[in-house]
């Protein structure tokens, strides 16, 4: 368990095109700088996929917590 | 008492349900204890597909409109209206013209439209081929290119039909090449995340075929903003990009009403993923585009899930309990240029796997474009 609370959860479980990364994105476009969102996906591929993105768009990763069939990862948007 | 079913949107979704009800609820309907109701803002019927055509000189818009009247079982009684608001408490609709319609259950299938204003500069800017006037326009304007640089875009996440810009470079590279003047522009292909589509094995089969075609792909790119003027794309991850004729994918949005009803913060209603429940309301249903479930915007997928959504409501009037569950399918045909394609099948839980491209796909695509009106009917 975190200990972070988020202002958004994205619930991407269950992979999904677009897929979990693109179901980020569009919340992080809308979200106001400092929001934090929990992103759900139980794609393996988000845990490498959204810390890439976050690097090259400048938003912060909190937290990757494992959970029995999915993964929260937890970002803060920078302004 | 009669039990009210009232289906918002006469779409893809909206018709197949429509018609699945009055089948499976024939005795119902004739001895006045259930009563289903289609309501659509426009009298007409529209297939979208049939866009991506039309911006190749392929197909006319008309061929892609019919009367609602034409598509559904008369057991359904039909309203031309555009619904206001939705009261989920009070379980009743408001009306364009002031009526207010009152239901039992509702199913929102009111799909998604494009919101180009959302991004600065693109709706000066930016060609789409997901609007009949979008597709008419970009017709005329590749028609009158003849050099240069064309990108197209990928601005809007989620969008409707993941495989359609994959589609469109791929039809454009061959339609240049017959048209000679191929060698004459260049070909940039944007996309939001570090692939060329969001589905792995989608990506890994285009990715190729675009290098073998000369069609650049530039990744991790998120339109942030369009200077018409110039004729350039600036990037959410500090990257500019020049063109000589833009082509995008605009965001997309639900119908504000779904947000103002308290259903779903995002324009989507947001949904149990298998029995496309509503989360936040009683005996609310949604489908289709207007759906938030992890499966694609696309017509087969609002279709499977009009057949979820019947069984479910047949077996709830029948007062029994419902079992039937939407496992993500998702049929899509894929065209890898003008005489060529591929298709896809996958759900929550199976990838897809891609077979190699031929020309009876592509036939059989352009076939499904012509029976797509038997079943809007719901006899496919
Ligand atoms: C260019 C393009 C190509 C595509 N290609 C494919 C493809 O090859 N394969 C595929 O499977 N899918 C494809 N799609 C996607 C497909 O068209 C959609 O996923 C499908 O139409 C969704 O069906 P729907 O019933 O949810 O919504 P729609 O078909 O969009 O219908 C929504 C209906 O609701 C009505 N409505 C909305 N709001 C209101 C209101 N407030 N009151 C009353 N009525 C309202 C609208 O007028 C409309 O009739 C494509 C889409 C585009 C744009």
């Amino acid at each position: 368990m975190s200990t972070l609370t988020p202002d958004v959860t994205v619930d991407s479980r269950g992979a999904g095109c677009p897929g979990p990364l693109m179901d980020l994105i569009g919340k992080v476009k809308k979200a106001d700088p400092g929001t934090v969102i929990e992103l759900q996906t139980s794609d393996t591929g988000s845990k490498d996929d959204v810390p890439e993105w976050l690097d090259k768009a400048g938003h912060e990763l909190l937290e990757i917590v494992e959970h029995d069939d999915y993964w929260s990862i937890y970002v803060r948007t920078t302004g | 008492m009669t039990q009210r079913i009232v289906i918002v949107g006469a779409g893809t979704g909206g018709s197949v349900l429509a018609n699945r009800l009055a089948d499976r609820l024939a005795p119902d309907i004739d001895a006045g204890d259930v009563e289903v109701t289609l309501v659509n803002e426009s009298e007409m019927h529209v297939y979208k597909p049939i866009w991506l055509y039309v911006a190749f000189g392929k197909r006319d818009p008309e061929d892609g409109v019919r009367p609602v009247v034409d598509l559904v079982d008369p057991r359904v009684s039909l309203r031309f209206s555009r619904v206001e608001a939705i009261d989920a408490e009070e379980k009743r609709l408001a009306l364009n013209g002031g009526d207010t319609l009152a239901y039992d259950y509702l199913v929102l299938a009111t799909g998604a439209r494009i919101v180009p204003d959302e991004v600065p500069g693109l709706q000066e800017a930016g060609h789409d081929f997901y609007s009949e006037e979008g597709a008419i326009a970009l017709r005329d304007a590749l028609a009158d290119f003849t050099e240069g640089h064309l990108v197209l875009s990928v601005v809007g996440t989620p969008h409707m039909c993941p495989a359609a810009p994959l589609e469109f470079v791929f039809m454009a590279d061959d339609w240049l090449r017959e048209r000679g003047i191929r060698d004459q522009v260049d070909i940039t292909y944007t996309y939001p995340i570090q692939r060329v589509h969001g589905k792995p094995t989608i990506a890994e089969w285009a990715a190729p075929r675009m290098d073998a075609r000369d069609i650049r792909a530039e990744t991790f790119f998120n339109v942030e903003t369009v200077d018409a003027e110039a004729g350039v794309l600036k990037s959410l991850e500090g990257e500019e990009l020049a063109y000589d004729l833009l082509v995008t994918i605009p965001p997309h949005d639900g119908v504000p009403m779904i947000r103002e009803a308290g259903l779903g913060d995002d324009g989507w209603v947001a949904v149990d993923r298998t029995t496309l429940e509503a989360t936040h309301a009683d005996d609310v249903f949604a489908l289709g585009d207007a759906a938030d479930v992890p499966a694609p915007k696309a017509g087969s997928a609002a279709h499977y899930q009009a057949s979820v959504v019947a069984d479910r409501l047949t077996s709830l009037v029948h007062g029994q309990v419902p079992t039937a569950t939407y496992d993500g399918k998702v049929v899509c045909f894929l065209e890898a240029g003008m005489d060529e394609a591929t298709f896809v099948s996958f759900d929550y839980t199976h990838e897809p796997q891609l077979r190699p491209e031929s020309r009876p796909v592509h036939w059989a695509k352009l076939a499904y474009n012509e029976s797509y009106w038997l079943t809007a009917r719901g006899l496919l």
